[in-house]
């Protein structure tokens, strides 16, 4: 089967945020934006409490309190540069996002309203600051629709349900992309001069999540297939309240206005942890004393769960602030949040770590920063660093925005300073194997039928009792057989779907492999950081160590398709690395 | 529990007419609909398609006629269906394949409201100012996902495919009633044609159907007195 050529300038893959943002950075030139959902229904839209800015609108705030606390919340893990950026930009972008249109929630003099968020304070880290813009708890979802809206009037160019396959690069330049348009099941070419991924992160690793279906690290692994390493994911965050069982976010919003987390003995758990923010520390922290509490049979009723209590709140605030939030709890649990107290878990939440950017979104592939020349990266499935091994709330929706748009404005220069790389010859050839060998099928050993659904569970189960929270070496080290299994059982997976047209049979298989590859990159770097920072928590090595440790990781794959780990050095420019408390 | 589910299934490349498929599921009570797919689909039948994409009720993506109502699959539980639930695409597009159907000419119709806020001025320095009281106006219909539950609910565009529908209009008003829009004469203007928002027959069905809970009727009716005033 022939593929079908296209030619942009730019190929943007991924239509939430930080796609969406790069593209109109880049509007009126030559661009195509592929998305293998409508843009619209892209996870951006989920993000609930709102965007972190030092507006100051209630309050004293100041860019260099939202550096601190970001630096302080990354475990000292993030590049402090690309920091600064963010919370110097995020000022300028808020605004941007209002002129735009967006219907931020409002002061009573007409200001953008701002909420307190965790792990957000005044003055180095005294006492919480409300830093959080917002529209009451869906942020997210008027920040893509203000996003796809200004595409519309800029007449942005779409390629709608199509999945990124492989990333093509010839003579060390990034020449396009391949991709499987979901609707006819055809394969086709974007060749370009620059391509953009913005495809969004990898949640779907793990059984208990906040992550969309759809979020399998697409980008990520078909970055990896190509030659280029992933960086700190052993950073994978878990968000202290997802609704128990299901995952289902419960943003820190909640929190933010004065909800607190309960224990089975009624005690507010947190003061023991986290003296000064309390409910408001870090969600690494947050999470981690969950499990501890649960493990020492603290859980409500000693099953497996807390309790997020908003009942000393107004029915107004709860109604007016928290409006969907408490329409979740009400549809998935029968539950009336004004009422009752919320049964919450950690759920996974975000990968830290991805594809290595520098401050413009052009993606570098070794210890030495070397620009992989025509390949952009912004978003979750990027790491630039700025949420170092701990993202703080609200700092995504920065992130995808400043990088997203940095990113936009450095490929207006590389188009005009460069013409389209060759394409390599059959451009579609690995692509087109690989979507045959499924269809075709190939029975097992015994000819037993492997299935997506239960390689995939196994995947997600097994990460979650091995890889999340809590860590060590015995489980880790058993995570990597699993995950190896794993990868072999997939060349004999079959789909019983043989057709053409909106086959999701195939495309989960397809998604299947990402997820087998981030998780491998999540397992090995996680096996090999002898130390707790952030998120990655190892109960073998209970203490940060910056004498080893303060660096970020590359993971290469290997022609054996191993893991290779190698390291590269932290950007530290104004906050020196101290004793994290809160 | 045992669940019996129905879903009308139409693949273009081996069936000549849609047809009834019926799988017997196991499931709680609690699950919701989408669980029931996802089990038909991992676990017995890999043929079956559908669109879903967060799993709670924001994407848009799993709207479908359930039980003879337009409900989003990630959003409806079993315990509030029974023992025997029916799935069927959306009616009004046409069908993809199974639960999938072409928006296409959905989202056209979406852009051609111009829903995206048209300034006058140049903005200033910081956030232009808008009280609470205008930001409520237009708050209901800044819900909207886009999951198209209302229009393919609306017995005005199951005759006419060529009105705009009640998802386009929510999205009109949007704008219309946001006080730093100045694109209101170029919108209302499309909401006049003829396949505009005349054709809304205050049926209520779009109400009934939206998973954001947003009063359409009422917002349909708003722009329409726009419209008459500005006749004046």
């Amino acid at each position: 089967m022939a593929a079908t050529y296209h030619q942009y300038e730019v190929v943007v893959v991924g239509g939430g945020g930080a796609g969406l943002m790069a593209a109109l950075t880049l509007r009126g030139r030559d661009v195509a934006v592929l998305s293998k959902l409508y843009p619209v229904r892209s996870h951006t839209g989920t993000a609930q409490g709102g965007i972190g800015a030092a507006l100051g609108n209630m309050e004293e705030d100041h860019w260099e309190w939202h550096m601190f606390d970001t630096v302080k919340g990354s475990d000292y893990l993030a590049d402090q540069d690309a920091v600064e950026i963010l919370a110097r930009e995020a000022v300028e972008t808020v605004l941007e996002l209002e002129h735009w249109g967006l219907p931020f929630s409002r002061t009573p003099d007409g200001k953008i309203a701002q909420r307190p968020f965790g792990g957000h304070t005044r003055e180095y880290g005294k006492a919480p600051v409300r830093r959080s813009c917002y529209a009451a708890d869906r942020t997210g979802h008027m920040i893509l629709q203000t996003l796809y809206q200004q595409c519309i009037r800029h007449q942005v160019k779409f390629f709608n349900e199509f999945l990124v396959l492989d990333l093509l690069i010839e003579s060390g330049r990034v020449a396009g992309v391949v991709a499987l348009s979901i609707a006819d099941g055809s394969l086709h070419v974007f060749h370009a001069k620059a391509v953009l991924f913005a495809t969004g992160g990898c949640g779907r690793i793990y059984q208990i999540t906040s992550n969309a279906h759809a979020l399998t690290g697409d980008g990520m692994a078909v970055a990896w297939r190509a030659g280029v390493p992933l960086e700190d994911m052993e950073f994978f965050q878990f968000h202290p309240t997802g609704i128990y069982r299901m995952g289902i976010l419960i943003t820190e919003g909640a929190r933010g206005e004065g909800g607190k987390l309960i224990n089975g003995r009624g005690e507010r758990f947190m003061e023991k942890y986290a003296p000064t923010l309390l409910d408001l520390a870090p969600r690494d922290i947050i999470s981690r004393s969950i499990y501890l509490e649960l493990r020492q049979g603290h859980g409500i009723g000693g099953k497996g769960y807390v309790h997020l209590d908003l009942t000393h709140l107004s029915r107004e605030v709860i109604e007016e602030k928290l409006p969907d939030i408490t329409d979740f709890v009400r549809t998935y649990l029968g539950i009336d949040p004004v009422k009752e107290p919320i049964p919450v878990q950690p759920t996974a939440h975000y990968a830290m770590g991805g594809i290595p950017t520098d401050i413009w979104g052009r993606v570098v592939v070794d210890e030495k920063n070397r620009v992989l020349p025509g390949f952009y990266s912004a978003g979750e499935v990027a790491c630039v660093s700025v949420h170092g091994a701990n993202r703080l709330g609200t700092n995504s929706l920065v992130d995808i925005l400043v990088f997203g748009r940095r990113a936009g404005r450095d490929l207006v220069r590389y188009v005009a300073e460069n013409d389209f790389p060759p394409l390599p010859p059959r451009a579609e050839e690995n692509a087109e194997q690989w979507v045959a060998r499924l269809r075709a099928g190939r029975s097992g050993s015994a000819g037993r039928r492997t299935t997506v659904a239960e390689l995939r569970d196994t995947l997600q189960r097994e990460m979650m009792d091995k890889a999340s929270v809590f860590r060590d070496e015995k489980l880790l080290a058993e995570m990597k057989e699993v995950v190896g299994e794993l990868q072999q059982r997939y060349q004999e997976v079959t789909i019983q779907d043989r057709g053409r047209v909106f086959n999701t049979d195939l495309v989960e298989a397809l998604e299947l492999a990402f997820l087998l590859d981030c998780a491998q990159t999540v397992v090995a770097g996680a096996l090999a950081r002898q130390e707790s920072r952030g998120a990655h928590s190892r109960e073998d090595f209970p203490k940060r160590d910056d004498q080893n440790w303060l660096k970020h990781s590359l993971a290469y794959r290997t022609p054996s398709g191993q893991v290779e780990l190698k390291y590269k050095s932290v950007s530290i420019t104004r906050f020196q690395p101290q004793e994290r408390k809160y | 529990m045992q669940v019996k589910l129905r879903v009308k299934r139409f693949d273009r490349e081996r069936d000549r007419e849609p047809y009834w498929a019926e799988y017997e599921v196991e499931a709680e009570a609690t699950d919701r609909v989408l669980d029931l797919l996802h089990s038909v689909k991992w676990y017995q039948d890999g043929t079956l398609s559908f669109r879903r994409s967060c799993g709670h009720g924001i994407c848009g993506s799993d709207a479908m006629l359930i039980n003879g109502r337009n409900r989003l699959a990630c959003k409806v539980l079993i315990k509030e269906l029974g023992k025997r639930i029916s799935v069927e695409p959306l009616r009004g597009f046409p069908v993809v394949k199974d639960l999938v159907v072409d928006q296409q000419a959905f989202f056209r119709k979406f852009e051609s409201v111009q829903p995206y806020l048209v300034a006058e001025e140049p903005p200033p320095a910081r956030e232009r100012r808008q009280s609470p009281e205008a930001r409520e106006r237009f708050d209901d219909t800044t819900k909207c996902i886009l999951c198209a539950a209302c229009t393919t609910s609306c017995p005005s565009f199951w005759s006419n495919p060529n009105y705009l529908g009640p998802a386009a209009i929510v999205n009109a008003h949007r704008f219309l009633f946001d006080d730093r829009d100045a694109g209101q004469e170029a919108r209302l203007q499309v909401l006049n044609q003829s396949d505009g928002v005349w054709r809304c027959r205050t049926i209520f069905n779009c109400v009934e159907a939206c998973p954001r809970g947003i009063d359409i009727t009422r917002a349909i009716g708003e722009v329409k007195k726009a419209l008459l005033l500005r006749r004046t």
